[in-house]
């Protein structure tokens, strides 16, 4: 399967209060939260984006606190994921965990621009530019991590494995 | 022979059954101690609910910590609150703390003894890597990860690559763990150690007592790291004597494990350390600083919110007033710091120079409440963070620094260390 969409870029080490800034973490209603996705990176993002768009960050995205409201923010702003340079670790396994896909390329990173349309393999984790024709990988997915995104995130993998008991 | 190893991998193999772990390896680990708080848990115990989990895997090692929005700063703070409560309450835990038992998550759970040496634990709250002071491994996650561990007592973990950091020399007057901590980002800069455990060791690092050692693994993650830790001394088994309520058990690296890499510094000419916003790696030495006046000065949170913090700070304050037009803030960790500086008689300098004291809350730290900036407004304060909008306004500015720094700040209206007063 792959993902479509229009590209946002951000710089490095965007950080969890600028992703969804902390004054807005008095609820976790994702929707709530999605209207405020990036807010202190750049106000305007969610007026900007469309439903299917990927960010696409330099390194150590997602640096910071351990607030899962921050991949929920994204997710339910109907971003399509976010391609970086490098994640941060929390980060990485709260996106894995909430269903947000998240694509580790530096050369892609640093070459897709502000306002191309990039499409994604999900399988193969290739990631493709077609004005260009631009190619990059992926690092791919762990086995484990696999294994939690075919079940559907990480408490779908739990309550197939509480059911099997 | 048995291969030579690290602290972190001799931790994480003992809680999954193994005789070693190599780093990179995925592992199965059992967790002692799973931790939430007001902003993490009511996702974690929504996920828990739709799991179709009954009960937690143990009502004694699941700890919910109403601390960050606390006491409650509006109505959907209220709600996220009572959510905690019910369900510690439905649950029967053990460890829940709210109202006046409440107090910053990670100066509270050690000052309990909670958490100890050698335990594996999960925290939703990056800052939970401040346990590794005591010789844990603790690691923050995210509410979905909380969720899974409430259910199983189990959590997957990555073995990560650890690197060394040698504290060389004794600390200066005026130079402390936060110090120590500040320059090491600094150094290596806020992925520095992605994924990594950084373990400190050295002889500065021996001198320093529990609340500098705390300081210094609670900003592990600020550098990136999976972990901080250190391995237990004297100083570590006379903190946790009498203290701790489970048996613990010390660890220490072997000689020859390996390391990513070896950072080895001589601290014994260090000046005190400020980090430039919004980013913790923006770290100068206090000489370097030049003119910055500030509105507001913080001192607190679960990096410097403990007694001796508080005596560092009543240390300069005594007898001094906070400069005109300077809010100075002062947010003891926790019930019991806050009755220990009440009879210390610290309360009574930060009122009498002028200050604020606070509740224990997280508060500020992240902007929540109880000392929000304004556009353009500038603060000095020992939290951990220093990002765009931390503490308020996005256009508003925080400057990390140790607590004496902090308050001799609060004193000359600019950021200056206590020996310029």
């Amino acid at each position: 399967m792959a993902l479509k969409g229009r590209v946002h870029r951000f710089g490095d080490d965007i950080n969890t209060d600028e992703i969804i800034p902390a004054r807005y973490l008095n609820t976790s209603d994702p929707l709530e939260l999605a209207q405020h996705a990036m807010e202190d990176a750049d106000p305007d993002f969610v007026k900007k984006m469309r439903p299917g768009d990927f960010i696409v960050a330099g390194k150590n995205f997602g640096c910071g606190s351990s607030r899962e409201h921050a991949p929920l923010a994204l997710k339910a702003a109907g971003l399509a994921g976010v391609i970086a340079a490098s994640f941060a670790r929390i980060f990485y396994r709260n996106a894995f965990n909430m269903g947000l896909p998240i694509f580790e390329s530096p050369e892609a990173a640093a070459a897709l621009q502000g306002g191309e349309e990039v499409s994604v393999d999900l399988n193969t984790g290739e990631i493709v530019a077609p004005a260009t024709g631009a190619r990059f990988a992926s690092q791919p997915i762990p086995p484990f991590m696999q294994q939690l995104l075919a079940d559907g995130g990480l408490m779908a993998h739990l309550k197939k494995k509480l059911e099997a008991r | 022979m048995m291969k030579a190893q690290t602290i972190t991998e001799k931790i994480l193999a003992a809680h999954c059954g193994k005789d070693y772990v190599e780093p990179g390896e995925l592992i199965l680990a059992r967790v002692d101690i799973a931790l939430g708080n007001d902003i993490t848990a009511p996702l974690a115990i929504k996920e828990f609910k739709e799991s179709g989990a009954k009960q937690v895997f143990d009502r004694e090692r699941v700890v919910l910590v109403a601390d960050h929005f606390a006491p409650n700063k509006d109505i959907a703070s209220a709600i996220q609150c009572k959510i905690l409560r019910d369900f510690a309450r439905e649950q029967n835990l053990t460890h829940f703390y709210d109202g006046g038992d409440m107090g910053v998550e990670h100066a509270l759970l050690p000052e309990k003894g909670i958490v100890g040496p050698g335990d594996v634990i999960i925290g939703a709250d990056s800052h939970t890597c401040t346990y590794g002071a005591l010789g844990a491994f603790a690691t923050g996650v995210g509410s979905t990860d909380l969720a899974a561990v409430m259910v199983t007592g189990e959590c997957w973990f990555k073995a990560p690559e650890s690197i060394r950091f040698v504290y060389n020399g004794v600390c200066p007057p005026w130079v402390t763990g936060k110090d120590l901590i500040l320059h090491t980002i600094g150094d290596i800069g806020v992925d520095g150690a992605r994924y990594m455990a950084m373990e400190f060791t050295g002889p500065a690092l021996k001198g320093l007592d529990m609340a500098g050692r705390l300081s210094m693994a609670n900003m592990a993650v600020e550098a990136g790291a999976k972990n901080g830790i250190m391995a237990p001394d004297e100083t570590t088994i006379s903190y946790v004597q009498g203290r701790t309520l489970r048996p613990y058990t010390l660890y220490e690296s072997d000689p020859g494990a390996e390391y990513a890499f070896e950072k080895i510094y001589d601290v014994s000419n260090l000046e005190p350390q400020i980090a430039f916003p919004p980013l913790p790696e923006n770290v100068r030495p206090l000489s370097q600083v030049g003119e910055v006046p500030i509105d507001q000065a913080v001192i607190g949170s679960c990096t410097n919110g403990r007694l001796e913090d508080l005596r560092q700070a009543a240390g300069v304050l005594r007898g001094r007033k906070v400069a005109r037009g300077v809010r100075l803030i002062v947010i003891p960790a926790t019930p019991l710091v806050y009755s220990q500086a009440m009879e210390e008689g610290l309360l009574k300098i930060f009122l009498e120079a002028g200050g604020i004291v606070s509740p224990p809350t997280c508060g500020p730290c992240l902007g929540g409440h109880m000392g929000i900036l304004a556009p353009g407004e500038v603060a000095i304060a020992t939290t951990n963070r220093n990002f765009v909008g931390r503490m308020g306004h996005p256009q508003s500015f925080v400057y990390l620094a140790n607590p004496a720094v902090t308050a001799a700040s609060a004193v000359a209206g600019r950021i200056c260390g206590p020996q310029a007063l």
